[in-house]
């Protein structure tokens, strides 16, 4: 899975989790939380998402390295790449 | 034989809209079942059943909107036999104020969604395909038989329901499917009876009822207010090593460690936990959490998780769970919006440090939680760095004085001190 996949798979997983909000406006560098108003409930099932999605299960100290999508993506590409990954493939 | 009745839901209903059946003529009905669906200020909400018997008659079509107390349908205990029909127009609707608007719609002539039992009996149908028209949600009524004598049969009813178009407003997937559940809208009742209103509408509507509760609690709720730092380095060292060993299903959020907590607390100061009524504090039995879960689009509902206080750590992260997604997506059921014996409410992820809420009525008490911010904490004569939350309780005073609500806030901060034991 490429960077452009991933991006898309962190999005169309946010958009479930914010369905009203216009993703296309997102600011990739600014923190999710305060452009998405997502709570801590919000944030567990966008990870529970990712992890449905890509197979990646995200241990809770990492979590703050999902703050922003750039962040998420980046995240999500080493955590991919990692040997022992989860990856269903 | 009893009435299933347009539930009271909360302080500030006094009327709701029926959007659509969840069960058919005939069907047997379970304590607890979901009958019909209820459009309110709320949301469309799952109503379900207080008792156990066969669904004798539907008295209300799609698309009316009937007082508070108002007879919905008929159900007929286990044993009984079916009673006369009587004409719905005649059925009282115990407690229904007496303006014009909020009378009863009456129910005339013959309508698809009004069958008897009386009346199925008289149909000539087979009972396997009597069966599956309750499944399918066909109204064998409509139906011409191809069977012998012209009875209807199994595959009359399977081609019914395959010509029948579901329109798209129905064909959203806003409810847990539920097999062996008669699809929620007969066939010939028109969308638009049940198209839900827009969402502005809707926003306003819920922000009327939020309003009306509101100002009630504070016209005649004499509240007090107190509030204590609680410590949760114990709380939350517990929590990150719980969590490193569970996998992402099944991890915990800090606040269900908060939820059960307050819940516990309750036993050991049981007069928070009961309904102002008729001049004097009734205390509630279970411990019914209200939790307050803001909308996206605004607004905030207060939904119970049922009995939290003898749930496990998990279970209430499960159920918690469930009720939020619930809240976002449609299908929370009557029973969670009309029994919450106290509310808790978390304002701390907004980022605010302390909340100060306002009592919803008939309860007599409101638990806050505010934001966890890390400061100076002195532990045995050091001072360190600490995990601190401001724990609020928002009392009646008609029902309890400020020294049963520290005890209160005491215990709760005591219980999270251990939290392997919550």
């Amino acid at each position: 899975m490429n960077e452009v996949q991933i991006r898309e798979t962190v999005l169309h997983v946010l958009g479930a989790i914010a369905p009203e909000a216009d993703l296309s406006q997102l600011n990739p560098e600014a923190r999710l939380r305060d452009q998405l108003d997502i709570d801590s409930m919000d944030f567990l099932n966008f990870v529970i998402g990712l992890h449905d999605e890509l197979h990646v299960d995200i241990p809770e100290k990492d979590y703050g390295q999902l703050a922003t999508l750039a962040g998420c993506v980046q995240y999500l590409i080493a955590a991919m790449g990692r040997p022992g990954s989860r990856r269903a493939e | 034989m009893s009435d299933f009745l347009m539930p009271k839901l909360g302080a500030d209903m006094t009327a709701g809209t029926l959007v659509a059946w969840r069960k058919r003529v005939g069907d047997p009905i379970r304590r607890g079942d979901i009958v019909a669906e209820v459009d309110t200020d709320k949301g469309i909400i799952d109503i379900e059943s207080f008792s156990d018997g066969i669904l004798e008659a539907l008295l209300v079509e799609p698309g009316t909107s009937v007082p508070v107390g108002t007879p919905l349908a008929r159900i007929q205990a286990a044993g009984e036999t079916a009673a006369t029909v009587r004409p719905a127009s005649q059925s009282p609707a115990p407690g229904s104020p007496t303006s014009p608007a909020s009378q009863p719609a009456p129910v005339t002539g013959p309508s698809p969604a009004l069958i008897s039992q009386a009346e199925l009996a008289r149909l000539r149908i087979s009972p396997s395909a009597r069966q599956r028209a309750r499944e399918l949600g066909v109204d064998p009524r409509e139906l011409t038989g191809t069977g012998r004598g012209g009875a209807i049969t199994r595959e009359d009813v399977e081609r019914a329901a395959a010509a029948r178009i579901v329109p798209a407003s129905q064909a959203s997937s806003s409810q847990t499917p539920t097999p062996a559940v008669a699809p929620p809208v007969p066939a010939g009742v028109p969308a638009a009876a049940n198209a839900p209103p827009p969402p502005a509408e809707r926003t306003l509507r819920m922000r009327q009822a939020i309003a009306a509760a509101m100002a009630r609690a504070n016209r005649e709720i004499p509240h007090y207010y107190l509030s204590t730092t609680i410590d949760l380095h114990a709380a939350l060292q517990w929590l990150t090593r719980q969590n490193e060993d569970r996998p992402v299903t099944g991890r915990l959020l800090y606040g269900v460690l908060l939820l059960k907590a307050a819940a516990l607390a309750l036993r050991e100061v049981p007069e928070l936990n009961a309904f102002w009524q008729d001049d004097r504090p009734v205390r509630q039995e279970s411990i019914h959490l209200g939790v307050a879960i803001s909308l996206r689009g605004g607004g905030l509902i207060a939904p119970a998780l049922h009995n939290a206080d003898r749930k496990s750590l998990d279970e209430l992260m499960h159920d918690l769970r469930d009720l939020v997604a619930r809240v976002r997506t449609g299908g929370i059921r009557s029973s969670e919006l009309a029994d919450p014996t106290i509310t808790v409410t978390s304002l701390g992820e907004q980022g605010v440090e302390g909340v100060y809420g306002v009592i919803y009525p008939p309860q007599v008490a409101l638990v806050g939680w505010g934001r966890v911010v890390e400061r100076p904490w002195c532990v045995a004569g050091q001072v360190v760095p600490r995990p601190l939350i401001t724990a609020t309780l928002a009392g009646d005073h008609r029902a309890t004085d400020g020294h049963r609500g520290s005890v209160y806030l005491a215990a709760v901060e005591r219980l999270l001190q251990q939290p392997e034991q919550l």
